[in-house]
């Protein structure tokens, strides 16, 4: 990657990250803390690895990305509006009566959402349903992304859909794993332990790459690695800081699903600025 | 009845799929382990390559059906009624029937003639699941004529779809040649201005042999045969009640949150009407050959004669 394009990507997180902070504020509710874990790839997937067409949001042969853990709609919704689904203007009316912005994702009122998600463990088997669809209809270049979180992998369901990903031998079928270790009640490893995850994923008869989620280099070391990968779907586990970006919400649970108020908005906007600024001087 | 020609719907639904994939490429079929008995099996053995098993994970089934439908497939899911609408219920609600996507739900073994399994199969609840989700069709055909149609009918609607279809073989009362199916039409299968019998699925064969007792004593009833559950052809109902005066609702199916009380709703705001309603109480099922446990449990033609004469 060009030392440009990493500018880009990282400036286009921070965008992400800004986005989400404007739409939680605006919503007074949401959940800033898993959309900031996973702003770099929100970014990477929709500035750099999909094949979408902000004009044509349906377009037929596109990648899909299905949000499995759903109440990170506000992450989602400032990538998709950052890259010109939609005007950027509109993420402050996240969650108010009447916004096309749903508490969460709504494929039939945003555009360029593939699936309506919210409901944990749901997304990833329509995601896989989607990826055996594409390949029964021989779209041999549509892929199919998915994105989860750790406390989610705790459903039952996901599992069901794991194996069935590896028995149709899903190599067009991307899932990744937002490794941020906190979960509404606690740490994960206290409310329901799921490590040694890789294991699992292996055992599964995933393809596994393990990354640290900010690093957008590494990012792309891992698609690089499930755009190689035949015979089988790829896991990406990303291990992540939740609430990255806004100091006060960094590794802090309380800031699973709660709005900034006022002075927490100007605070965390003031840290997104001054990240951004030192960006745009970087070479 | 013995020179009757008897199928159970479960094998119309199979053999509807073959005919359905021949002509539309769209379609697929999902299974969770249970083809022989879905009677999927026959579409497996047709087009292998069209047919997926999912293994037991029955939620894990419907929302990979609704990803397929996102990408423009028209995937048949199936399993027994008790896992397609009872287990996978949230999937159903939440990864079908929020987005509307264009999904039907094949589920077979409903209703309490399932037999010798026991409670655990007999689902008596699906209706009243499957009704409460905003956009839902429900169909319940009552026999093989009619099970065949209704697939073809749920392919060519936009929209989710829920068909129950039963484990026992049916006598085929309806005529092909003269047959037409629409959703939401309810069929009216017999002449009568005394009583209202309005039933659905294998209850309606039991509703025929009951107003013919009720003829050779002098009592004319009206059969109509209500294969949608929703949306309910309130014109026919709202019709039979006034003109009849008197209705009597069968279903295989829990008193609750069934075609009875979809009936009861209707005429209540429209045409209040004294009902009986033929159904499962508040109890669950047990094992025991199908034909005696829907005696037993009060679905078959001499209990809806009872709850006819109750009301007249």
């Amino acid at each position: 990657m060009t030392n440009e394009e990493r500018k880009a990507l990282q400036i286009a997180a921070c965008k992400v990250r800004m986005g989400v902070i404007e739409s939680t504020h605006g919503a007074k509710a949401g959940h800033p803390g898993g959309s900031l874990s996973a702003a770099e790839m929100f970014a990477y997937l929709y500035n750099k690895e999909m094949r979408i067409d902000p004009a044509d949001p349906k377009w037929d042969d596109r990648d899909r990305f299905v949000l499995s853990k759903g109440h990170t709609a506000p992450g989602l919704y400032s990538a998709l509006a950052y890259r010109g689904f939609f005007p950027v203007a509109d993420l402050p009316t996240l969650r108010h009566i009447d916004s096309y912005l749903q508490g969460h994702p709504n494929m039939n009122t945003v555009p360029g959402v593939d699936m309506s998600t919210g409901s944990l463990g749901q997304g990833v088997s329509c995601a896989a349903g989607m990826a055996k669809a594409a390949k029964y209809l021989k779209k041999d270049n549509v892929r199919v992304y998915t994105l989860l979180g750790d406390g989610e992998i705790e459903e039952g369901e996901v599992w069901e859909a794991f194996m069935f990903a590896a028995k149709y031998a899903l190599d067009n079928f991307c899932v990744i794993i937002d490794l941020n270790g906190l979960q509404i009640d606690g740490p994960t490893k206290d409310v329901m332990n799921t490590e040694p995850v890789d294991a699992k994923m292996r055992d599964f008869g995933f393809e596994v790459v393990t990354i640290n989620g900010h690093d957008v280099d590494e990012i792309e070391k891992a698609f690089d690695v499930f755009h190689a990968t035949s015979g089988k779907p790829t896991a990406i586990l990303m291990h992540t800081t939740k609430g990255k970006g806004v100091s006060f919400m960094e590794n802090q649970v309380g800031w699973h699903g709660k709005a900034p108020n006022d002075e927490e908005y100007k605070t965390a906007m003031d840290e997104l600025n001054a990240q951004m600024a030192e960006l745009e001087a970087q070479a | 009845m013995s020179d009757v020609k008897k199928i159970a719907t479960r094998d119309s639904y199979g053999n509807a799929l073959v005919e359905l994939a021949k002509d539309h490429p769209d379609v697929v079929v999902l299974d969770a382990d249970l083809a022989a008995a879905t009677k999927t099996g026959v579409l497996k053995k047709a087009y292998p390559d069209r047919h997926f098993d999912c293994g037991i994970a029955e939620s894990n089934m419907v929302a990979v059906a609704a990803g397929m439908a996102a990408m423009g497939l028209v995937p048949f899911a199936s399993s027994f009624a008790m896992f397609a609408a009872g287990r996978a219920f949230e999937q159903v609600r939440n990864s079908i029937g929020y987005p509307h996507l264009n999904v039907k739900i094949g589920a077979t073994h409903g209703g309490i003639s399932v037999g010798e399994d026991g409670a655990s199969h007999q689902c008596c609840e699906d209706f009243a699941l499957m009704r409460s989700i905003p956009g839902m069709t429900v169909l319940c055909p009552s026999d093989d004529v009619e099970a065949r149609a209704a697939v073809k009918a749920a392919y060519e609607h936009e929209g989710p779809v829920y068909l129950r279809f039963g484990r026992l073989a049916l006598p085929v009362f309806h005529d092909e040649a003269n047959f037409k199916f629409e959703i939401g039409k309810g069929e009216q299968l017999t002449e009568g201005n005394d009583v209202a019998i309005l039933a659905t699925g294998l209850e309606v064969g039991e509703a025929l042999t009951a107003a013919e007792t009720l003829k050779n004593e002098g009592i004319h009833a009206r059969v109509i045969n209500l294969c949608t559950i929703k949306p309910l052809d309130e014109e026919i109902v709202v019709k039979a009640a006034r003109e009849c005066g008197a209705v009597v609702t069968c279903e295989e199916h829990s008193v609750f949150g069934g075609l009875g009380e979809a009936v009861a709703g209707v005429l209540a705001e429209q045409c209040p009407t004294k009902m009986r309603r033929v159904g499962v109480k508040d109890v669950f099922g047990h094992s025991g050959p199908a034909w005696d446990l829907l005696e037993q449990f009060g679905l078959r033609a001499d209990a809806i004669i009872a709850a006819v004469k109750e009301l007249i």
